[in-house]
């Protein structure tokens, strides 16, 4: 394995990337009438889980019934598909791109513990949030704002303000006193 | 006309298959754009690299164009594509509590998916917390109901709510993004770095001059594609009836969208509908003669669209039927309705004249127009609960119709 940096090649100029997700995006409209998305794609793999290990608790969970109810199968759904997509895309191009490489990333002078233990709790109100406000950055943000959904806008400047208004207090995590 | 239903069309397993190339895109370009790495996300809130936004803002003003361009082409039916329904308080909290999860984090959803494909730890701890946070949410939600269906304004967009064409937001939403582009431009000058190896991840490269050739290019293209779309203006609901003419209009011709009178009054018993009554007639007609709690609509306001769209944030279950003298204005205003994409509209059958032949024969000639006094919904016949039990045979209509064909959102 290479150091990061020595063989991998240069991420693309974000416009063109952004271009290109915007193909994308609108290739899933115009094909299927959704968008993209990813935290229902978690949910569906948690409930399938779920489903597995305690069955009666999500027979009982009204939120986990209309995703497992009965002969339900939580992961026959289209997002599932969506989301096995982004995992196997993501592989190739950092496999293409010579980024594929086991690390943790983390700003300089932070240890690799309080990395994981922030990603960890970083996840856990990402994941919330997102089952909240119906959607993630991808399912909601993106896709609901290309069709100018009111609701989808208000919550991307939310994530924004959410970020840039706890960033100055954490930013030991992101950029060390350089 | 796209989108299709792609289950019906395919059959599953090639419909997931496609679900599943879309998915592969989508997460080649996340990591292409280098969104795997933590680090170059987390720098978005530093103002030293602002790929995020610009590949937000990039990815939604394109997909935004293209839409818009093909709709007003006529190539797709944007009734049929999902908009995220606007739960504007749970979103904006919902919100709020994901921008503190992404500082801390260093991903989103999406990009963590990518990135744990590409082995780093840190998403992988980011996903399982993820996955904790949602499992968190299915356990407790049932705790707070209210709040989360709180707000909830429907199908709601930003056209709508500014009253003005779409095309027009089009183009300011373009600018807008322009202007976002400048001004990240200017912060990266002002507080990026360029040296990959102090700064790995959120190290900014320079682009080449093909490259400001091109985005300089793109810009000018966006504008002009936005500008089209505000010149072009969406298909009026006329032109969309054309285009689904083709599926619906039987249901004029078998007479399906017709309901009989006697159909009326019993469905305005039947507590799981709840009946919309449009009166599409004159004023004068109306206030002689309208039916208890009907709602008298002008074509104007139907060709305008706005019934619709308020047809369209009504309750699953709501029954709509619409009422002219005859039929005439009635089935003019079904085929707008529908071509809208409102579910369960019908016409009732005869008009407010076979109505009157049918409850009230004592009343009038036949015609709606021959009354003594204007007493509106006044007279006992305008009541269907005064009707009930009244014993007239029919071939019964109504097939309520709760589910979208194409369903959507985050799953």
């Amino acid at each position: 394995m290479r150091a990061t940096g020595a063989g991998a090649k240069p991420y693309l100029d974000p416009y063109l990337a952004g271009a290109m997700l915007g193909v994308v995006l609108f290739a899933a409209f115009f094909l299927t009438g959704n968008g993209l998305g990813a935290s229902g794609g978690i949910a569906r793999v948690l409930v399938s889980l779920e489903d597995r290990i305690v069955p009666e608790h999500v027979d009982r969970t009204a939120y986990l019934l209309q995703m497992a109810g009965g002969e339900r199968n939580p992961l026959d759904h289209w997002i599932v598909m969506i989301t096995a997509g982004t995992l196997v895309g993501g592989f190739f191009s950092g496999l293409v791109h010579r980024r594929l490489r086991p690390e943790t990333q983390r700003g300089r002078g932070v240890s690799v513990p309080t990395r994981l233990a922030f990603a960890t709790l970083g996840g856990v109100l990402m994941g919330f949030g997102a089952r909240l406000a119906r959607g993630c950055t991808s399912g909601q943000a993106l896709s609901g704002g290309a069709v100018l959904s009111v609701g989808s806008w208000a919550f991307m400047f939310s994530v924004f303000a959410g970020g840039y208004a706890l960033a100055w207090f954490v930013r030991r995590l992101w950029i060390a006193e350089d | 006309m796209a989108p299709f239903a792609l289950v019906d069309v395919l059959g599953k397993p090639l419909a997931y298959a496609l679900y599943f190339l879309i998915g592969v895109a989508f997460g080649a370009v996340l990591e292409m754009a280098g969104f795997a790495d933590s680090r170059r996300l987390a720098a978005q809130f530093y103002f030293r690299n602002l790929t995020v936004l610009k590949v937000m803002f990039g990815a939604i003003v394109t997909a935004m164009v293209l839409l818009f361009l093909t709709s007003a082409l006529g190539w797709v039916d944007m009734q049929r594509v999902w908009v995220n329904p606007t739960y504007l308080v749970p979103g904006v909290v919902g919100g709020l509590v994901m921008g503190v999860g992404f500082i801390l984090g260093g991903f989103c959803p999406g990009t963590s998916l990518v990135a744990v494909a590409n082995l780093k730890l840190d998403a992988l701890f980011f996903f399982v917390g993820a996955t904790l946070g949602v499992g968190a949410f299915g356990e407790t939600v049932g705790r707070f109901p209210e709040f989360f269906y709180s707000t909830s304004l429907g199908r709601f967009t930003l056209p709508q709510w500014l009253g003005v064409p779409t095309g027009v937001v089009v183009v300011g939403v373009v600018l807008m993004a322009l202007f976002m582009f400048w001004g990240s431009e200017q912060l990266e000058a002002r507080f990026g770095h360029t040296d990959a190896a102090r700064y790995p991840g959120a190290a900014l490269r320079a682009p080449t001059p093909v490259a400001r050739r091109r985005r300089r290019v793109a810009g000018f293209a966006l504008l002009g594609g936005a500008l089209i779309v505000a010149g072009l203006g969406q298909p009026t609901l006329a032109q969309r009836w054309e285009s689904v003419r083709s599926t619906r209009q039987v249901d004029l011709e078998t007479r399906a969208a017709y309901v009989h009178p006697g159909e009326v009054v019993d469905l305005s018993q039947d507590r799981t509908v709840s009946v919309l009554v449009l009166d599409l007639r004159d004023e004068a007609e109306f206030n002689v003669f309208h039916l208890l709690d009907s709602k008298r609509v002008t074509m104007d306001e139907i060709e305008g669209g706005l019934v619709g769209l308020r047809l369209l944030a009504a309750p699953p279950s709501t029954v709509t039927v619409l009422v002219d003298d005859r039929e005439a204005r009635s089935t003019q205003a079904w085929k707008l309705l529908v071509a809208g994409g409102v579910p369960n509209v019908y016409i009732l059958e005869g008009g407010i004249d076979r109505w009157l032949t049918t409850f009230a024969p004592g009343l009038t000639d036949g015609t709606s127009t021959h009354f003594a006094a204007a007493l509106g919904a006044g007279y006992r016949e305008a009541n269907p609960d005064h009707l009930v039990g009244h014993g007239l045979e029919y071939e019964s209509k109504v097939k309520l119709q709760t589910r979208r064909k194409l369903g959507g959102g985050c799953g």
